[in-house]
């Protein structure tokens, strides 16, 4: 009982953090464009290198003639590759109105394709999610 | 653009693109990142060679 109270009184005496706007903006800008969200807070190096491993696992993968999900409501495994692909952000939307991603190819590096479009979505909402921590003041 | 990958290409060039995002996001500081980008990349390519053995061993 005395832990739960004091527990509470250091999560009432803990400083709140300010919603501010470039803690609403990075990330979705982080999202949109993987490694600005980065960018936009001054973190050069880290934007760039980001921006280069989700684009490059994202190009990749339509190389290797991998699947970009459409939204829907059938299998599981479906609906959980389009959110994976959502996350991707503009990507995701340049390749679904550029019709990329389409052609059903029973190849297992076409499966490999698939699944690094998954993960570049992915990792780039893992980016985004960083890109608040440091406008939140949460990181360095 | 058809791209042909091998396996062990892909699994590495995964590996290198996911460890980069862990290391910028998952450490404080640049020397940080590096050691744990490069602990992943590590762990990552040692986990395909011995996958590599184990389905090698199953196959027997």
């Amino acid at each position: 009982m005395a832990n739960t109270n004091e527990v509470k009184a250091k999560a009432s005496s803990a400083p709140a953090q300010a919603l501010t706007a470039i803690a609403i903006a990075a990330p979705i800008a982080g999202w949109l464009v993987p490694g600005a969200g980065h960018i936009m807070q001054k973190r050069w190096i880290r934007g760039l290198l980001l921006m280069l491993a989700v684009v490059v696992l994202f190009v990749v993968g339509l190389g290797l003639q991998g699947k970009v999900y459409a939204f829907n409501t059938g299998d599981l495994l479906d609906i959980l590759g389009f959110f994976g692909d959502f996350g991707t952000g503009l990507l995701y939307v340049v390749a679904r109105s550029m019709e990329w991603g389409q052609a059903v190819v029973p190849h297992v590096t076409a499966d490999y394709g698939t699944k690094y479009i998954i993960v570049a979505g992915l990792l780039n909402i893992v980016s985004a999610v960083d890109a608040y921590h440091i406008a939140s003041g949460k990181k360095p | 653009m058809i791209l042909e990958l091998s396996h062990f290409s892909a699994a590495l060039l995964f590996a290198l693109c996911a460890s980069v995002v862990f290391g910028i996001t998952q450490r404080n500081t640049p020397r940080e990142m590096l050691r744990y980008g490069a602990y992943c990349f590590a762990l990552f390519a040692a986990g395909v060679i011995v996958a590599g053995w184990v389905m090698w061993l199953i196959k027997r």
